[in-house]
């Protein structure tokens, strides 16, 4: 039971896909400039990451060596074009923000590396737990990014208004760097110094 | 291994390939029609928002239906294509601003020189709109308008007055700007510093600029200006261009120009 705990919490903080292994940062400095976009980003990535998770390891005795990488790529592909599909249908507002990064999960390297890292080598139900895992790792940094950014670019939280701009009457004069990709990777670097500094053991060695 | 066989190779990779590909379709098809309704709403909102109609607890279908009659014109003569002469594609109910530019039956190349939105080709036709008011007749003009900006061509509406002078409105309904930057072209108080601005001279001539920085109000052209956007000077630029081309001598100049005139002799 507790291996099983471990395998869906370890990637929260202490195997962090983002924060310790520095995967999938395209995406994270991307979609994160609004919190709202962020959520809807991340629930496609835990989507995708946890069916592919499935279906791989679900095959993975008959998966002949020499095209691996395919089968998961195909895999992959399609589940990322049907989340896609879902999004234009039931959120259409979000999809227009989101343009070409629901697409590109495909090339998210977190989702190949668990399906080569885990579900190659793990039964079927430990593979979806690893995969929601890995997701909600994900998550976490993007809400974290998101929700900087979008407090102190725009002055709002999902689309509210929690500090009045200036530009609108209030006190709060935004600061534009936050809503451009630089300071995802500052707040991302912030973020993995403070979990550095709580668990050394994730510090590399120079 | 036996996996490793060719004949296993060829069976997975098929295997896969066909329940991906079924997957795939399945949800292609299922939602098509719900995507299409999504787009469709989305644009019928933003025609209505150009035209100022408030539409917030609303049925905007409705309301587009009641209030909104499409035309599509024809921009070197300015003429309003009569109904039965209309090809399928050219309906409005039908008409796709980047299928038509594809095709080069209903569209054309634009010179390099006088191409300053940046698009290349233009359609010959164009679905304009007309906002009815309470007794039937004409209130306001919606013209659809695209252009390039910084990373994405900017499609939108700017709507005018019946008298073709002052501007009623503008929004863009699809965009690829930076959030926060180029794409504060969604910023509801800059759409309304648009509202008001009178942007023709005495011959017809469309005269507003988009300033990079602020309009001083004490300045007398600044009836004809219009705030830049900070931190995006080249998404105000595009906008800036797409505007003067589209109301322009080369988009809707002719047409515009017909209008005049059929109001002037009216009015005699």
């Amino acid at each position: 039971m507790k291996k099983y705990k471990s395998i869906l919490l370890d990637p929260i903080f202490n195997n962090n896909p983002i924060a310790l292994q520095i995967l999938g940062i395209c995406s994270a400095l991307a979609v994160t400039s609004k919190l709202e976009t962020s959520i809807v980003m991340s629930i496609a990535v835990i989507f995708v990451l946890t069916l592919s998770n499935f279906s791989v390891s679900l095959i993975r005795k008959h998966i002949p060596g020499s095209i691996r990488i395919l089968v998961e790529m195909t895999i992959i592909a399609s589940l990322v074009i049907i989340a896609d599909q879902l999004i234009k249908a039931f959120v259409y507002d979000i999809s227009k923000q989101l343009s070409v990064y629901v697409g590109l999960i495909i090339t998210n390297c977190i989702i190949m590396g668990r399906a080569e890292a885990f579900a190659l080598q793990n039964p079927p139900g430990m593979s979806v737990l690893d995969g929601i895992g890995n997701g909600l790792g994900y998550t976490f940094v993007l809400l974290f990014v998101g929700f900087f950014r979008e407090l102190f670019g725009a002055g709002k939280l999902l689309g509210y208004t929690i500090f009045q701009l200036n530009t609108e009457g209030g006190w709060y004069n935004p600061n534009g760097l936050f809503l451009l990709s630089p300071s995802a990777f500052i707040i991302i670097g912030l973020l993995i110094w403070g979990i550095r500094t709580w668990k050394p053991s994730q510090v590399e060695e120079a | 291994m036996a996996s490793d066989s060719i004949k296993k190779t060829i069976q997975v990779a098929l295997g896969v390939c066909l329940v991906c590909s079924i997957l795939v379709s399945a949800a292609a098809v299922s939602l098509s029609s719900r995507q299409a309704e999504n787009k469709q709403l989305d644009k019928i909102k933003n025609i209505l928002s150009a035209g100022g109609i408030d539409f917030t607890g609303k049925n905007p279908q409705q309301l587009y239906n009641e209030k909104i009659k499409a035309v599509t014109i024809e921009l070197e003569t300015g003429k309003i294509l009569s109904e039965k002469a209309e090809q399928d594609l050219l309906r409005p109910e039908n008409f796709d601003i980047k299928k038509i530019s594809g095709m080069p039956k209903y569209s054309q190349a634009i010179p390099s020189d006088k191409d300053i939105a940046g698009i290349k080709r233009m359609p010959s036709y164009m679905v304009i709109y007309e906002v009815l008011d309470s007794k039937g007749g004409i209130d306001k003009y919606i013209f659809p308008v695209h252009g390039k900006g910084l990373w994405s061509t900017l499609y939108g509406f700017i709507s005018l007055d019946n008298k073709l002078q002052t501007v009623e409105g503008i929004t863009f309904y699809e965009h690829g700007e930076t959030p926060g930057l180029g794409g504060e072209v969604d910023n509801p108080n800059w759409k309304n510093s648009w509202k008001g601005k009178k942007a023709f001279n005495e011959n017809g001539e469309y005269i507003i600029d988009v300033l990079k920085g602020r309009v001083d109000p004490s300045n007398p052209n600044s009836i004809h200006q219009i705030d830049g956007l900070s931190g995006s000077t080249l998404t105000t630029r595009g906008v800036d261009y797409l505007m003067k081309f589209w109301l322009g001598e080369n988009g809707y100049g002719t047409f515009l120009e017909n209008l005049r005139k059929e109001g002037s002799n009216e009015k005699i």
